[in-house]
């Protein structure tokens, strides 16, 4: 599905990523774990097309596009989610407007028709279920006065109303309680289908005792420099970020 | 930036799409201002001696005035001795039925999406058309005549009904108001006048739209709305002109009158052409709206979405002066490539325990400039007044300006005065979450705005909000820099 190699980008003159690959299959979850600083939030944003980062090699491909080509709104219409570490206020705007906005954007490119209201509303009755939110919370402005936990789970009935191919979450479990977290993961598990792939950005382990990976990636300094099964993330926890710090100066 | 810089270039070279003229046989004044004219227009109109003084009289007021240079615009001085002051679609007067309309009027209003056919079957709006300065139809008016609800041109109500005419033409805005309201006064050539009577609830929303058609003339309309003592009426103001490279000057003169219990709701959709994108032609839009409280617990209530023109000077106002009446102002006010807006409201507390509310919200995109000025005066006896004022600004790009002028003057210490002031930039956070979401750039846009815009778009009657909504749309797409 996404097939990442020597992918290289910079920030103005910094330099943040310095050459990721990575193989994405359908079906699968990936755990991008590091340290603070390492580019994990880098490597997310570069995936969703943000334009401040400069991609300065490397290719991306998703289902078999040329996914650097693609405009971000165009990423999004393939089916690539990004679940935000700081999700954007947009007063005036209510998340049900604005779902039905990204809806019907996607299913115009798709070349669908839009969905009448009824079928809409319909929807996300069934979504909102899924992952256990409030009506009340969807009527209010977009992430406006919203606590932490709120946003989250806001940003996760987002996924599940757009069922992206691949979702991105970039550290969905910062600032949240252990309910809230337990919520939120339990929304991503439901979602999971073998058509599907999710791709987990977290600094600690904690999330992935829930939302269980089928590989783990540590990334540090721009660079995947280890890859292993869910057990790394155990390990990683355990022995903690020098561990690999110091792997990599002995070699 | 190289990306956002070309899509501004793309949209802003979208040419106005109400930018086509018609070619109708106009009946025109010769060039120029002087008494002459002053009698020449008000022949054509077949008007009473004493509005041919009033008339007169004005004009002799504006000859000894000049022209205010206090609002925050720049524009070169108007050659008023360059203006045809009234111009006329030729058609027999006062058509009575639609048949009798010239088809190509009908055509143009078709252009403009109110087809008055249709208006006529559909029910609802009650629609008087004016193009350039008579009043062409009139829908509804047996219907709401049952109920004795008066709503025709300003020139029937001066033939039809000369004593109501009399006893409020410029009882709320005097002929000598200020340079652009005598102006009005002197030379207005047509408009509405809506009378509602005592009680009666006037059960569709009343609408003008007017246009200006000809090249090189001034468009003076009046529009006069009396509501009687616990009456209620709905009016929705829309304009459009055609795309033209001088400008063309428009000065207005609104004025509402709210009896005891009454309620006046005015709503404006203004999309007059504003210039191309160097700042070249476009509409000057110098308007006089004032609406009175005169009776106790009476109430106005000012919407206004303006995109249009090239220079918008506008301050609708209440005076509130029976005892518990109310004023409110509502205004998104948007500005794009060179359209400079000052505008804003002047709330004057007279009457005791009165209370107003001012919510304005400016958008400036290009390099346009975007003021608002408003009033607040509570005077001596005005007891318990109370007012709440709102105003937000909101840049797109970094090339515009967006300014503020509240000025508040109180004379009673018992008032409540609260004024509360937002500037905020659409980020490209904001879009770039919007574009995540499969939304694209033109469309975050208009969303993110019409978010911000949405208390004041809530106060527009439905099929009018819509409209504005896409108004707001059409007229910053690709502003973001």
């Amino acid at each position: 599905m996404l097939s990442v190699k020597n992918l290289k980008a910079k920030i103005g003159e910094k330099q943040i990523l310095n050459g990721i690959d990575l193989q994405v299959n359908a079906g699968e979850v990936h755990a991008i774990m590091g340290p603070n600083g390492s580019g994990k939030s880098t490597l997310a944003s570069v995936l969703a097309g943000r334009e401040d980062y400069e991609v300065t090699e490397g290719e991306v491909q998703f289902e078999g596009k040329n996914l650097l080509e693609l405009e971000p709104n165009e990423r999004a219409c393939e089916g690539i989610f990004l679940a935000f570490q700081y999700p954007v206020e947009i007063p005036g705007v209510s998340t049900v407007n604005f779902m039905k906005t990204a809806l019907n954007k996607i299913r115009e490119y798709r070349g669908q028709p839009s969905l009448d209201a009824v079928a809409f509303l319909q929807l996300m009755k069934e979504k909102m279920k899924l992952v256990e939110i409030d009506q009340s919370l969807l009527s209010r402005s977009l992430n406006e006065g919203f606590s932490g936990g709120e946003k989250k789970r806001n940003e996760i009935f987002q996924m599940a109303m757009l069922e992206p191919k691949l979702a991105i979450l970039d550290e969905t479990d910062s600032g949240l309680d252990i309910d809230a977290l337990r919520i939120v993961a339990n929304g991503v598990n439901k979602l999971r289908s073998k058509n599907n792939a999710t791709i987990v950005v977290t600094h600690y382990q904690r999330l992935l005792e829930y939302i269980v990976p089928d590989y783990v990636h540590v990334l540090y300094k721009g660079k995947i420099v280890k890859s292993g099964g869910k057990e790394l993330a155990l390990e990683l926890e355990a022995k903690g970020y020098d561990w690999i710090k110091n792997e990599l100066a002995l070699a | 930036m190289v990306k956002d810089n070309q899509v501004l270039e793309e949209i802003t070279s979208k040419e106005y799409e109400h930018g086509w003229t018609v070619d109708l046989e106009a009946d025109e004044a010769p060039k120029g201002l002087n008494e002459d004219i002053v009698r020449f227009i008000s022949k054509k109109k077949l008007e009473p001696e004493w509005l041919l003084e009033w008339r007169l009289k004005a004009f002799r007021n504006w000859q000894k005035m000049v022209e205010p240079k206090w609002p925050n615009v720049k524009y070169p001085e108007i050659n008023y001795q360059d203006i045809i002051y009234y111009s006329a679609p030729k058609q027999k007067v006062g058509p009575n039925n639609l048949s009798e309309v010239d088809p190509e009027l009908i055509k143009t209003f078709e252009k403009l999406g109110i087809s008055l056919t249709e208006q006529k079957r559909l029910s609802g709006i009650a629609v008087d058309a004016v193009i350039d300065s008579v009043s062409v139809a009139t829908t509804f008016k047996e219907k709401l005549g049952e109920l004795g609800v008066i709503f025709c041109s300003f020139s029937e109500a001066v033939r039809e009904h000369p004593e109501l005419i009399k006893k409020y033409l410029g009882s709320v805005v005097p002929m000598n108001d200020n340079y652009f309201a005598a102006l009005n006064a002197a030379v207005f050539s047509d408009g509405s006048f809506c009378y509602i009577p005592k009680g009666v609830r006037c059960p569709m929303e009343l609408s003008t739209y007017f246009r200006i058609n000809a090249a090189n003339t001034g468009q003076f309309e009046r529009t006069l709305i009396i509501a009687e003592e616990g009456s209620y009426v709905s009016y929705l103001e829309g304009c459009t002109a055609p795309m033209r490279d001088e400008n063309q000057l428009h000065a207005a003169v609104v004025e509402l009158y709210a009896m005891k219990d009454a309620e006046i709701k005015y709503s404006t959709v203004q999309n007059w052409y504003p210039g191309d994108k160097n700042g070249k032609g476009g509409i000057y839009n110098f308007v006089t709206k004032r609406g009175l409280c005169a009776g106790d617990h009476s109430k106005i209530s000012w919407t206004q979405v303006e995109t249009g023109s090239a220079i918008t000077w506008k301050y609708p106002s209440c005076v509130l002066k029976g005892d518990y009446s109310m004023g409110e102002f509502y205004s998104v006010a948007v500005t794009n490539n060179y359209q400079q807006a000052d505008t804003g409201t002047k709330m004057t507390h007279i009457g005791k325990n009165t209370r107003s509310r001012i919510v304005s919200k400016g958008i400036s995109a290009g390099k346009s400039q975007n003021s608002y000025r408003g009033q607040v005066h509570v005077l001596k006896r005005a007891t318990n007044a109370r007012n709440f004022s709102q105003c937000d600004s909101l840049l797109m790009g970094d090339q515009c300006g967006a300014h503020t002028f509240p000025y508040i003057d109180v004379e009673n210490s018992s008032a409540k005065i609260e004024h509360e002031a937002t500037t905020s930039k659409i980020g490209e956070d904001q879009i770039f979450y919007c574009l995540q979401r499969g939304i694209d750039e033109e469309a975050a846009v208009a969303l993110i705005v019409n978010g911000y815009a949405k208390e004041v778009l809530n106060q527009l009657p439905m099929e009018f909000a819509v409209e504005a909504q896409k108004l707001l749309a059409l007229t910053l797409e690709g502003s973001v820099g």
